[in-house]
């Protein structure tokens, strides 16, 4: 394919090269910038994720200079809404239209799956994943050109089944989760963990966007010692609420993306149960660390107007990663994406590094992120609610420490495999 | 099913019931005298619940225990001056075209809720009620023992809506009116009745309670995006189930579907949302006009 | 006569040469717009049509036309080899898509004949119900749809040992089929069939009095509808390599709805008119305005055609034509003179 760029383009090219001539004289050798496609969902039920998203990707492009590798980076930002469809749609435009030389997301999990689909057809471009979080990205199919530097919803979950057994001495837990993929994967992680450890599991499902949890709520067992709650957003917020003026008062295990700043933003009685909480997941908002305290002073420095002192969210931190691994990437072939890529995804592959909390990340044989795992409870800190990082899982691969053949032959995480199972 | 459960599920479902009256009343009014289908009604219970919000919680922040209470205010005057603009703006003057004004009513809504998403953000917020209607009280019979006092309240306020209603359309001159349009329009104009006024007063009375519900059921459960698609589809069901433009039809219709939704999700947790369907199926199988609705000519 | 015969030749040359420029139009366009543009509008527009032919010529405003298309996306989602999550059918796509194509008709005719006993308004609201309860459902149910995530790896069938999914063939395929689609809606609107239900659209009450049974005649409108957009469905779902609840979602069922309305509901072409203005609008609202806000963009767009010319840019070219053509403009009746838009005004008799 010849390169035949059009006014615009010359003029952006042009401007660049007078911008940054004075600080990167090493831009002449590639005046042509590289274009960054991300793909996040500003519409829809997970609108704000999308936005916090974007807040750490503009924060890292802007850090960067917006360069790499010698490169001029030029930011196309598409959105969709949740929905794979929409996705799809999106990422063709920005491939097939916009001339994207590597893509940047997307948001949710079964967007993810028709990205990845999409993927196998234009072998010449590089995907690499937003903060879609399903097994299926990478473990089973995974396609040659897409990558993922974020860990997946079920090692997301590492550490939290042990504990809740062996430290906290739970032996009945009931999980009370949304019936779709990404909760099926929490659950099935959790799932496993703590049957192997030798507690016993009783499973409450509720279809998506269900907003009166009274008739669920009068169905936990009085025997459960513990409830696993694996609500997102305003899913969250409803059941917590209920449970609360129920006058529930079970331990709460909480599933990654229930303690998060929805909740910690609304006010109202669902803090009470709130707090004391136990998750786990990528991130914690309070770390005694500096390369994460780090981190998070720059977002808040840079967002501050706009959003007040909340920090970045799980999603919003995986598309961090992501776009980390990206620009070192680059860096590593001096923004050399001549011979269809082929460089710059072998030097993709070979990364190794710490990200923005951190933990140490490098990658599978499928281009899966094996990474570390973190351990919360929710605490007043500050002033304010925020899971505060208690203790660190390291290196947790995609099939948590299970032989990769015993772990797929389990089959895919569904409403009917829970992962109540001893392998 | 033990006794207990029955007793909590019945006692849920009586009080979603409850809520699904409020807002759908309003929605059956409005098509009761000017046969417009509002499919922005949802947006109503939205811009209610929004208005209750940008009151709400500066007022809430200080300590001011009345803040619940000028919530409620805001969201009855926020949703009925969006209402009134909406029939004085777009509405009236299509009079008799129904499916314009439809069609009208689906793009305001799809305009107000981006632009709500735009001013509140996409998180859920919710009120918190006054002290007195905070926390639960005993209840014999259901699970635990106790209740949340605000849902008991919801029936308490839905109970008030409809007798008040009922009061105005039996005995107030716009009543009489309003009841009159019901079963036959073209004679109130006829009888020198002034029907854009009265048009208007209607829409701001049916827009006054999907704010009012907005509150009230922004202080049961969250609110957020999204909401207004599930409010216009209970309003749907529950007047198609009960009939339309009538009074009791309505709470008839909020009650099947508050049940049918509450022991659906405790029996059926996924397939719950069939129940409701199935309910609305039956009765245009059997009674097309709705349950307490008039024949349909 | 003379005139008419004109006119029928001059339309038939308008056809001819619009066909003509489609045909090449993908020699002309990149590949993105022949797939992502003008593909992507065939294939809703099918749905689209198929709710235009319902408004226009029955009077029935349904919603649910992007439910029966769902029941044939899924029907072949859930039964063809490749599919994943995997099924236990296996059925080839020669015994699917027709299989497909059969449920989508029979799911037209069940929702014909729960909706129409009832008025016309009442339609809009009971179909907009089973759209969004089919919503909802396709979403709970894990064991056969595979719940939020939906079905996904719908390939397609081979075209004389070509992928169906190859640009240029899908671009045919979907031509000739919108092509022979809209041409069947034209047949029907003037056979027999379709002047009574022109008549039961104006006036049930006499066509009833003539003897026509006026349900029966609606039931069977939605079953060719059913079969319209069962069509559509199955192409959408091979478009999209799969379908998941998003494709049924209420947010669907509205952009159908909004094609149709923009592209005018007073005649079939509206539809494939209206799918490509929003499939433009869609795909470039990040250009045009704010990606964050699409829908308001829509919105406004879709309340400007309902309030300023309720038969959509179809119905704005009507009239510039008329106006070219020296024909006195019907101006105060525009708006009456399109019988969907005063449906059941409370008739007197």
């Amino acid at each position: 394919m010849t390169i035949k760029p059009n006014r615009r383009q010359v003029l952006q090219g042009a401007a660049a090269v007078a911008g940054t001539a004075v600080f990167a004289p090493a831009i002449h050798a590639n005046p042509a910038p590289i274009k960054l496609g991300t793909l996040a969902s500003l519409e829809g039920p997970l609108a704000i994720n999308g936005q916090d998203a974007y807040r750490v990707v503009e924060l890292l492009l802007e850090e960067a200079n917006y360069t790499a590798g010698g490169r001029k980076i030029e930011w196309i930002r598409e959105s969709s809404n949740a929905k794979p469809d929409v996705a799809l749609a999106r990422t063709r435009k920005l491939v097939e239209q916009d001339g994207s030389d590597i893509v940047l997301g997307p948001l949710s999990g079964a967007e993810g799956i028709a990205v990845r689909d999409y993927s196998r057809t234009v072998p010449t471009k590089t995907f690499i994943n937003g903060s879609s979080a399903s097994q299926d990205n990478t473990l089973r199919n995974s396609s040659e050109n897409y990558f993922r530097f974020s860990t997946d919803g079920t090692q997301w979950t590492a550490g939290l089944g042990e504990y809740a057994k062996n430290t906290l001495k739970i032996d009945e837990v009931t999980v009370v989760a949304s019936d779709y993929a990404f909760p099926y994967s929490q659950v099935f992680g959790f799932s496993l963990e703590y049957t192997r450890a030798g507690g016993k599991l009783n499973y409450l499902w509720t279809p998506f966007g269900t907003s009166d949890y009274t008739s669920l709520i009068a169905q936990i067992p009085k025997s459960s010692g513990a409830l696993y709650v694996v609500y997102g957003g305003s899913d969250g917020l409803a059941f917590l609420t209920q449970y609360a003026q129920a006058g529930g008062s079970l331990p709460l295990l909480g599933g990654t993306l229930l303690a998060d700043q929805t909740l910690f933003a609304a006010r109202g009685p669902h803090r009470k149960v709130l707090e004391g909480t136990v998750s786990a997941g990528p991130i914690g908002d309070y770390y005694e660390n500096d390369v994460w305290k780090d981190f998070l002073a720059r977002y808040t420095k840079r967002w501050s107007k706009d959003i007040g002192q909340q920090t970045p969210g799980t999603l919003a931190f995986a598309y961090s990663v992501n776009l980390q691994a990206t620009l070192l990437a680059l860096k590593a072939v001096d923004g050399d994406l001549s011979n269809d890529q082929a460089a710059f995804r072998e030097a993709l592959k070979k990364l190794e590094f710490k990200n923005y909390i951190d933990a140490h990340v490098k990658l599978d044989h499928n281009r899966q992120a094996i990474s570390d795992n973190f351990l919360n409870k929710v605490e007043v800190r500050d002033g304010r609610l925020q899971t505060v990082v208690f203790k660190k899982i390291p290196s947790v691969n995609q099939t948590l420490g299970f032989p990769e053949d015993k772990y797929i032959a389990l089959g895919a995480p569904s409403r009917n495999n829970p992962g109540n199972v001893q392998i | 099913m033990t006794l207990e459960m029955f007793a909590t599920v019945a006692l849920n479902g009586l009080t979603v019931a409850a809520l699904y009256f409020i807002v759908a009343i309003g929605f059956s009014l409005i098509f009761g005298l000017m046969r417009t289908v509002n499919m922005a009604h949802g947006t109503l219970f939205l811009v209610g619940a929004y208005a209750g919000v940008a009151v709400f919680y500066p007022l809430y922040d200080q300590g001011f225990s009345y803040a619940w209470i000028v919530a409620l205010a805001a969201g009855i005057a926020g949703a009925a001056v969006f209402g009134v603009l909406l029939q004085v703006t777009l509405l009236g003057w299509m009079q008799g075209q129904e499916l314009r004004q439809t069609l009208v009513t689906i793009g305001i809504s799809i305009i107000a809720a981006d632009q709500l998403l735009a001013i509140f953000g996409g998180n859920s917020q919710q009120f918190f009620p006054p002290d007195a209607l905070f926390g639960s009280v005993s209840v014999p019979l259901v699970q635990t023992g106790h209740y949340s006092t605000f849902r008991l309240f919801q029936i308490a306020v839905a109970a008030a809506v409809g007798v008040g209603l009922w009061l105005i359309l039996h005995k107030t001159k716009l009543g009489i009116i309003v009841r009159a349009g019901v079963d036959d329009r073209a004679m109130l104009s006829a009888c020198g009745v002034n029907v854009a006024l009265v048009s208007v007063l209607v829409f701001a009375i049916g827009a006054a309670l999907a704010g009012l519900a907005g509150v009230v059921g922004g202080t049961a459960q969250p609110f957020g995006q999204e909401k207004d698609v599930q409010f216009l589809l209970t309003s749907l069901v529950v007047v198609i189930v009960g009939g339309m433009g009538s009074l009791p039809g309505t709470a008839l219709g909020a009650l099947l579907v508050g049940m049918a939704e509450q022991f659906g999700q405790s029996l059926f947790p996924t397939y719950s949302v069939m129940f409701t369907l199935l309910l609305m199926v039956i009765v245009l199988a059997i009674r097309p006009q709705g349950l307490l609705g008039k024949r349909l000519t | 006569m003379s005139t008419g015969n004109a006119l029928r030749s001059s339309s038939a040359l308008v056809t001819v040469s619009v066909l003509a420029v489609l045909v090449a139009l993908p020699f002309v366009l990149t590949e993105f717009w022949t797939t992502n543009i003008l593909v992507r509008a065939m294939v809703y527009g099918i749905v689209a049509l198929s709710l235009t032919f319902l408004a226009y010529y029955g009077g029935l405003l349904s919603l649910a036309q992007m439910v029966v298309a769902g029941v044939a996306g899924y029907t072949i989602a859930v039964s063809v080899p490749g599919a994943i999550p995997e099924n236990s059918l296996q059925i080839p796509y020669s015994l699917a898509i027709p299989l497909a194509v059969v449920l989508a008709t029979v799911s037209g005719l069940l929702i014909g004949a729960i909706a129409v006993r009832t008025r016309e308004i009442y339609l809009l609201m009971i179909t907009l119900a089973i759209a969004v309860s089919f919503y909802f459902f396709v979403q709970a149910n894990v064991e056969y749809l595979n719940g939020y995530e939906g079905i996904r790896n719908v390939l397609g069938p081979d075209i004389f040992g070509v992928p169906l999914r190859t640009p240029y063939v899908f671009y045919f395929v979907a031509l000739a089929t919108s092509f022979a689609l809209y041409a069947l809606v034209l047949y029907v609107s003037g056979s027999q069939f379709g002047l009574v239900l022109q008549g039961i659209r104006d006036n049930p009450r006499r066509l009833s009095a003539l003897g026509y049974n006026v349900a029966h005649h609606r039931i069977a409108a939605f079953g060719v509808a059913g079969f319209i957009a069962g069509i559509g469905g199955v192409l959408i779902t091979i478009y999209n390599i799969g379908i998941s609840p998003g494709t049924v979602s209420t947010h669907s069922t509205i952009s159908i709805l909004i094609m149709s309305v923009i592209g005018g509901l007073g005649h079939p072409i509206g539809a494939f008119i209206g799918a490509v203005i929003f499939t433009i609008i869609d795909t470039f609202a990040a250009d045009l305005y704010d990606r964050d806000r699409f829908n308001t963009l829509i919105g406004v767009v879709f309340l400007a055609i309902v309030v300023a010319s309720p038969d959509g840019v179809t119905g704005l070219a009507k009239r510039a034509g008329d106006l070219l053509r020296g024909l006195r403009l019907i101006a105060p009746g525009a708006v009456a003179a399109d019988p969907t838009l005063q449906a059941n005004v409370p008739s007197k008799d």
